[in-house]
């Protein structure tokens, strides 16, 4: 489903590249950690995935294609197949959790008919059908995480990216929020994670990319956050 | 169609959010499409006039008098048979005059006195002192040097005077004030887009949040720029409305009620004319704010 072929990312201001030979498969449906210390290239990986950025060298490829050759005018439709959260949810305050998650519907020209429902679904799917209409503000962060994830879930995309979904969160809220992935990655959705939190990859015993430098260091099937053994 | 009436509250939404701004983009568009349309119809005025005008420039020929200069006029005042002679040389010129007219000292002083009519020096003339001529109205009103060739030099001729060079001189300085005009106009425009520039940069950043969401879930580049393009089509609208109503009341005010009962031997410009400008100048404004938006916001709010 995703391939990275010899992809490397330099930025201009830096003379280390962000990602340097990386080639990886990502299968439809799997659950994918990818760790490492800050500014290993996490994001990068993640913002090429989005085609916030183009490659220097190398293949991006989703579903066959490479992403990089995308007219930039096909790129809003191949969004749409992909949701994202973030760290900091990126939530509209002056509007409710259904105005909210309906917004993503709204804005790709969704019949208005089909949004009722597919909103409901979503805010059921992350359990915060009793919130819909608060606004993020009357939130706490584990539920504008929430809100977040029920908006890049309610267009049921096949793939779901998620940068460090926990890292404004405690323990117990993250755990929550992993649950969640969880649950939409049993439904088929590929799930990509980026993280620092070595509790959550321990326990969830997914696969786990681990970034250093730019360069993969480990690709393991059922990892843990450091080094097994 | 619902995915522009969303786009469309979006725009009524983004303009009150930023009224400030919002009202220094109608206020800048209003002055500088008036400035502009001012320009315009100067152009128009100077237009008006040079028809009026050129249809009425005649070439004098004059003739010698007592009180002309003896180097031009060796044998003092033209006699009845020299003014025959240069009459028929005139109405000769077949193709090239259209028609002559004799004006005597008589009513070339009339004429003076008319023109005159409150000022001093008339006390000071006479009909002897004012000279004679013929107005040669030309077919073509450049052919003035076939004139001047044909009775240049003959004798009771004192000189042939093309009022198309008096003409030229005034309407000459007439287009360079209205160059001006122009310039300054155009100068205005150019800190319009500017502002509009400016404002679209502003309004980009302060709604990155919407538009980087939106970016995310996959909504179209046009759905994202649109109601930027739509707000600066909107208010450049309200800001040329006003321009529009200002070119009309100079219109009605200043050249029917002010000018033209002041200056009653030229042509004014007519509402015809000042339609055209003001559909000119509406139509500028809108265009100049959307494409100036348009390109803004692409660079902006690049996916």
């Amino acid at each position: 489903m995703i391939q990275f072929e010899h992809v490397s990312k330099r930025y201009k201001a830096q003379s280390a590249p962000a990602l340097d030979d990386i080639s990886l498969e990502i299968a439809e449906g799997e659950f994918t950690f990818l760790v490492g210390p800050s500014g290993s290239g996490k994001s990068t990986f993640l913002r090429l995935l989005l085609r916030e950025e183009k490659a220097t060298s190398g293949e991006v490829i989703v579903n066959g294609k490479d992403i990089a050759k995308m007219r930039s005018w096909k790129v809003p439709a191949f969004r749409r197949g992909m949701g994202a959260v973030f760290q900091d949810f990126r939530l509209l305050p002056e509007k409710t959790v259904t105005q909210n998650v309906a917004f993503a519907l709204e804005v790709i020209g969704a019949p208005k008919s089909a949004v009722g429902p597919a909103v409901a679904d979503a805010l059921e799917l992350v359990g915060l059908t009793e919130m819909a209409d608060r606004k993020p503000g009357q939130l706490s962060g584990g539920e504008q995480q929430r809100v977040a994830l029920a908006r890049a879930f309610v267009n049921k995309p096949p793939i779901l990216i998620a940068d460090e979904p926990t890292g404004n969160l405690d323990p117990a809220t993250s755990l929550g929020i992993m649950r969640l992935l969880d649950r939409i990655n049993r439904t088929g959705t590929t799930v990509i994670m980026a993280t620092h939190d070595a509790a959550i990859v321990d326990q969830m015993r997914k696969r786990v990319i681990e970034l250093v430098g730019g360069h993969i260091i480990r690709d393991e099937a059922r990892g843990v956050y450091g080094y097994a053994g | 169609m619902r995915r522009f009436g969303l786009a469309l509250r979006e725009v009524g939404h983004g303009l009150r959010r930023n009224l400030t701004m919002t009202i220094a983009v109608i206020l800048t568009v209003a002055v500088s499409l008036t400035l502009f349309g001012t320009g315009l119809m100067v152009r128009s005025q100077v237009d008006a006039m040079k028809d009026y005008w050129y249809d009425r420039v005649e070439v004098s020929v004059f003739l010698c008098g007592k009180a002309s200069d003896p180097k031009v006029c060796p044998a003092g005042a033209v006699t009845p048979e020299q003014r025959t002679q240069i009459e028929a040389s005139l109405n000769g010129l077949t193709g090239v005059v259209e028609n002559v007219f004799y004006e005597s000292q008589q009513d070339a002083y009339n004429r003076f006195k008319e023109q005159f009519k409150n000022s001093p020096i008339l006390e000071n003339v006479t009909p002897e002192s004012m000279p004679e001529s013929f107005r040669v109205k030309l077919a073509n009103p450049e052919d003035f040097a076939k004139v001047a060739a044909a009775v240049g030099t003959s004798p009771g001729v004192e000189q042939v005077q093309d009022q198309r060079k008096l003409l030229e001189k005034f309407f000459k300085l007439l287009g360079g004030l209205q160059a001006i005009a122009l310039g300054i106009a155009l100068a205005m425009l150019l800190v319009t887009v500017l502002l509009v520039v400016n404002t679209m940069r502003v309004a980009a950043f302060s709604r990155r949040k919407e538009t980087g969401i939106m970016k995310l879930v996959g909504a179209s580049n046009a759905y994202i720029q649109l109601p930027f393009v739509l707000e600066a089509a909107v208010a450049a609208g309200v800001g040329g409305l006003l321009a529009v109503g200002a070119i009309a009341a100079e219109k009605a005010y200043l050249v029917d009620k002010v000018l033209e009962p002041s200056f009653r031997f030229t042509a004014f410009v007519g509402w015809d004319d000042t339609i055209k400008i003001m559909i000119v100048i509406f139509l500028t404004g809108i265009i100049l704010a959307s494409v100036a938006a348009f390109l803004t916001v692409r660079r902006y709010l690049k996916v």
